[in-house]
């Protein structure tokens, strides 16, 4: 166990440092002169030297590279030149949002997805299993900024059931909160949906065939019974560990989610700082997700690890 | 012994005939085949099938509702939604299937070699594809996407390209498998230079969920295009695209709702399509069940 | 805002529903949906013009512009030139405080001028570069000396760089000082989450609280205009600034809504590359004035007025609007004239020319591209379309690496704003590489003298010689338009775009 668990964390270092380079290399090589572009409309020649200067955009590009892993190794993430915020600041800021929005989601997923892959799984072949299919697969088929203008289309303008959008903080007003994040959630949450089912589906049909699942039946177990109690438990782990490993699709989803509801979270400031060529907060907030989403990674192969007596030795 | 090395010869006909069948037995997935054939039959034929130019603008017809002339509508130039979407059926059919074809081309070969090398080759192939995957898939097809310039083109490069680590992981996972069956052990014994084991033993094995992922992700390619529209990189006006129209058509919702729904509804149905389509070929092709 | 029969509607159909959407926003409270998210909220650094509707709230400035553009008294109640225009003393406003309780006077405003001069990185330095020295006369008076006459000062001071900040606040806070700006405007600062939402509260010791009849102003960036309009009719904001154009024939028949337009000081317009280099010379527009002509000739401005901004527009072929008092009345907007087009481009020899027009990818120039390309293509051009993300755009804009480019500007109160960076020799914004000495001398005269009408005659003379060498084809001006409930009244419509708080109130 030790050596699996040490060879597993030596990974992590290469694997960040890559990705830090990787995003590095994105920003920076995008075309056009980011000094120009956060000078503001003027182009004060003075703004434009001075931005120049504080980005260090007259060195070269490894170097650069290695003053901002320095600061990185301290701790420092450099500054949003546009807002003038540090970017652990932003980061802070936005992070209870996006967790939260992603826990919803994924809390959506399951609601839909589980449901959908074992009715698939237990009625395998009929009409059941079609059905359900197609009631998963769905979210994954509509482009999600397409989903979430339709929605406030209905359930804003015309039903005014809901806020069209921005963000409530959960402390200031709960209900006001998860009024303005259940549909975003439902948005994103539709096209993870489908991937938990097809999981779970597989994982149940894998199960359903097992001699342990054929044991419980011959002992003269309801069915229900069986899938419910038997199956879905020991087809659940692979599908848990699963939840972890789709924060990057979440995060990806989140992206045009967050625009068109203007929720304040990650994907909205990186697309923000792309395109505005705010090169530190994208460079700062990717590989925070990246070591997040390593770090989930890495905890969802240690729990397969132990549940799963087989790999042990 | 003999029965033996005949069960783990390379299946290569009869399996994927019995593939072929099972694959013809679920409807859903024939649903989807049908579909999909029908809007590349759409692309293909559409400078005969559209009624009008889809670039050609008309001032006095500008975002009509359905009608027997325009069935379908005018958009905000007063172009035919109807002409738009079908010759947009190319931009959308190329996205997704160049997209897939730069992901399989870079991909299994890559994946080919972590996995047979191994060691050190593997090492860092594996790190890197990590990397590329701890990324958010669409901030990587958009920065791309930035780098290269706003056109259909570098759409499906970026998105192909940000695809890649998938069929990486996926070829590695299988070429390890493979790699360690007796067939393949008996080659090199025999002989066989690495190379030929690699392209004659193990690849054709690894292809069966490789078409899998690939119809799958051909639907997520043709959904990432319209998302990186969205955000005005991919195909640009005046050449149609769902996603581009879509795009536009965002800021006319509530006036001229036709210049949305038909783009939209093509691609969900064409998005939900390839994934029955993907399914059905990976219950068709699930070896537990040969 | 409060309950409306609306909510009861609502109420009845789901009592549950109706506690989402009916959360009263208490007592005056506005909310505002911008059309961006503004960037750093320190005078000195910020560069939006969406940061300068927040501003509006925030912090006053020493002058004020009217509808007219005329230039009105805020935090100072004179002021008056040197017989030799060189240098400007200003009369400061008694019992005016800044929202820290310091008072503002004359060393106040010293210590502001030299801020925006000396800070690293500051934005108002190219505005204020004439402004060599500022001495404090009196506590309530002040003098700026300039190194020549600079008739633009006065709107300059209109907008950021004549906005005063706590000088205490500012040297404790140093550059964090934008994170909690302490100004003197009608309202002080709450609290800021980017990319949510900025909330200020009434500043109680205004020094013109009479005219505020707000409790507090919640701004609420919404980038994408359909969820922007959305929020309106669902009664989540009170206001929107800049609405869509097609958005209006559908909410003029709202009762519930208002919509106010004033046509914007700025312009939108086709930049041609015209100087000495590769990109100039290889395209037909950039080396014949006639062909550049002819362009012109084959363009209907009410025609794009009509198809770009649904007729949200106003037709313009100088770099301020026709009902601008600098307007050049002898260079009157040309009708469209195919044949002529034609004509001339036989006499250039070129019959059938072909350039690339530069396309940043919003939406509004690229609907500008396509019908351009539609309509010069009956005069024979041949119109490439190149589209280009909007920052890299920028980027081979001031590289002179383009042939042709769509460009708007946001526009500035002085005419000047609007024209010498753009056709000044070597200037930062001048795109087109467009140089002519006679044109430099005429941009001279006109910040230099005073007398308006003085001003106007330069501007006259500019227009006849540019207007013919068409670095900038202006095609039109857009108006401003603001949606909001009908329970607002007294917005004042002023063609900066702002939204002033004084006399904006709930029935």
């Amino acid at each position: 166990m030790s050596t699996f668990l040490t060879r597993r964390l030596a990974t992590i270092v290469p694997t960040l440092l890559f990705v830090s380079m990787l995003v590095f290399g994105l920003q920076q090589l995008l075309p056009g002169d980011a000094a120009l572009v956060l000078a503001g409309e003027d182009h004060d020649p003075s703004v434009v030297a001075h931005l120049r200067a504080k980005m260090h955009l007259d060195e070269a590009l490894p170097v650069r590279y290695v003053y901002w892993l320095g600061g990185v190794l301290r701790g420092d993430l450099g500054e949003s030149m546009r807002m003038q915020k540090p970017v652990t600041a932003l980061i802070a800021e936005k992070l209870p949002v996006t967790i939260q929005l992603a826990a919803m989601a994924i809390v959506i997923a399951l609601a839909i997805g589980i449901p959908a892959g074992i009715v698939s799984a237990v009625y395998k072949g009929t009409a059941w299993d079609y059905a359900a299919n197609a009631v998963a697969l769905w979210g994954l088929s509509t482009p999600n900024f397409w989903l979430g203008i339709m929605l406030i289309l209905l359930f804003s303008v015309s039903l005014g059931w809901l806020p069209a959008s921005g963000y409530v903080s959960p402390f200031e007003d709960l209900r006001a909160n998860l009024a303005s994040m259940i549909m975003p959630a439902f948005v994103l949450g539709n096209a993870i949906a489908a991937v938990l089912m097809r999981h779970t589906r597989s994982a149940m049909l894998q199960v359903l065939s097992s001699d342990y699942v054929r044991t419980a039946r011959a002992k003269g177990l309801d069915e229900r019974v069986v899938v419910l109690h038997h199956a879905l438990r020991n087809a659940l782990v692979p599908i848990i560990t699963l939840g972890a490993l789709e924060f990057g699709t979440l995060l990806s989803g989140a992206v045009l989610t967050e625009q068109v509801f203007t929720i304040p979270g990650f994907g909205k400031l990186i697309v923000d700082a792309v395109f505005n060529r705010d090169y530190a907060v994208v460079q700062g907030v990717v590989l925070f997700t990246a070591t997040v989403y390593i770090t989930l990674n890495l905890l969802a192969d240690v729990a397969y690890f132990l549940v799963n007596p087989r790999m042990r030795s | 012994m003999a029965t033996l090395a005949f069960d783990v010869l390379p299946r290569e006909t009869s399996p994927g005939q019995r593939a072929l069948s099972r694959l013809l037995r679920r409807p859903s997935a024939m649903v989807g085949l049908v579909v999909v054939a029908a809007f590349v039959g759409l692309a293909l034929a559409a400078p005969l099938i559209a009624p009008y130019d889809p670039v050609a603008t008309s001032w006095s017809a500008i975002r009509k509702a359905p009608s027997a002339a325009h069935l379908f509508g005018t958009d905000e130039l007063g172009r035919d939604v109807l002409s738009r979407v079908i010759f947009g059926a190319r931009a959308s059919l190329l996205a997704g299937v160049v997209s897939v074809l730069i992901s399989l081309s870079l991909g299994i070969p890559v994946g080919l070699l972590a996995g047979y090398v191994g060691r050190w080759t593997d090492g860092v192939i594996s790190r890197v594809t990590d990397a590329m995957l701890a990324t958010p898939f669409l901030i990587l097809a958009i920065a791309l996407a930035a780098f290269l310039g706003p056109s259909l083109t570098n759409a499906m490069i970026a998105i192909g390209i940000s695809a890649t680590p998938v069929f990486i992981r996926l070829t590695r996972a299988q070429v390890l498998a493979v790699k360690v069956e007796d067939y393949v052990e008996a080659a090199r014994a025999v002989g066989n230079p690495h190379w030929r084991i690699a392209l004659r033993h193990i690849l054709p094995n690894v292809v069966p969920p490789l078409i899998v992922q690939a119809t799958l992700a051909i639907a997520a390619a043709v959904i990432a295009e319209a998302s990186l529209s969205f955000l005005g990189l991919g195909q640009q006006p005046p050449a149609p695209s769902w996603g581009s129209m879509l795009n536009t058509a965002k800021n006319y919702v509530e006036q001229a709702p036709w210049m949305a729904i038909w783009p939209g509804l093509s691609i969900f149905v064409l998005v939900l399509s390839f994934n029955l389509l993907g399914d059905g070929l990976r219950d068709a092709l699930d070896p537990r069940q040969a | 805002m409060t309950p409306t029969p609306r909510c009861a509607l609502i109420a009845a159909a789901s009592a549950f529903a109706a506690m989402l959407a009916c959360a009263p926003a208490g007592a005056q409270t506005l909310r505002i949906g911008l059309a961006e998210d503004p960037d750093v909220l320190d005078p000195t650094l910020a560069r939006t013009f969406v940061g300068r509707v927040v501003f509006a709230a925030l912090c006053d400035k020493l002058f004020d512009i009217d509808e007219k553009l005329t230039i009105v008294p805020q935090l100072a109640t004179a002021w008056e030139w040197s017989s030799d225009s060189k240098a400007l003393t200003i009369k400061v406003r008694p019992g005016v405080t800044f929202h820290d309780g310091e008072k503002l006077d004359a060393a106040a405003v010293k210590f502001n001028i030299e801020r925006h001069k000396t800070t690293a990185g500051s934005q108002r330095r190219g505005e204020l570069a004439p402004v060599t020295s500022v001495d404090v006369v009196d506590p309530m008076t002040v003098r700026l000396n300039l190194s020549a006459p600079f008739a633009p000062l006065l709107a300059a001071l209109a907008d950021r760089s004549g906005m005063m900040v706590s000088p205490k606040a500012a040297q404790a806070a140093g550059d964090k000082f934008g994170a909690k700006p302490v100004c003197s405007g009608p309202f002080q600062f709450v609290e800021r989450v980017a990319q949510d939402r900025i909330v200020v509260e009434r500043y109680p010791n205004y020094w013109n609280k009479g005219d505020i009849h707000l409790d507090k102003i919640v701004y609420l960036p919404i980038v994408d205009s359909t969820v922007r309009l959305a929020n309106l009719k669902s009664g989540q904001l009170d206001f929107i600034e800049r609405m869509s154009p097609s958005d209006v024939p559908g909410l003029k028949s709202d009762s519930r809504f208002k919509i106010s337009k004033i046509t914007e000081i700025g312009y939108q317009g086709i930049t041609i590359n015209v100087g000495n280099n590769d990109y100039a010379k290889k395209s037909p527009l950039g080396t014949d004035p006639r062909v550049r002509e002819a362009f012109e000739l084959a363009l209907d401005r009410d025609g794009i007025v009509q198809v770009v901004m649904e007729g949200q527009a106003t037709p313009g072929n100088q770099w301020v609007a026709p009902t601008n008092p600098y307007y050049a009345k002898n260079m009157p907007i040309p009708k469209r004239d195919v044949a002529k087009a034609k004509e001339l481009l036989k006499q250039a020899g070129v019959t059938n020319p072909s350039f690339t027009l530069m396309t940043p990818t919003t939406s509004d120039a690229q609907k500008i591209a396509q019908v351009v390309q539609s309509m010069v293509k009956e005069a024979g051009f041949d119109v490439k379309i190149q589209a280009t993300e909007f920052s890299t755009s920028l980027d081979l804009a001031d590289k002179q690496q383009y042939e042709v480019y769509v460009l708007a500007w946001s526009g500035r109160a002085d005419p000047d704003g609007n024209l010498f960076s753009f056709i000044g020799c070597k200037q930062p914004l001048n795109n087109a590489a467009y140089c002519k000495q006679e044109v430099d001398d005429l941009l001279v005269r006109s910040r230099t003298a005073r007398d308006p009408a003085e001003r106007k005659k330069a501007y006259e003379q500019i227009a006849a010689i540019t207007l013919k060498d068409r670095p900038i084809v202006y095609l039109y001006h857009r108006d401003w338009l603001w949606a909001y409930t009908n329970k607002l009244s007294g917005l004042r419509t002023v063609p900066d775009g702002l939204v002033r708080l004084q006399g904006l109130k709930f029935n």
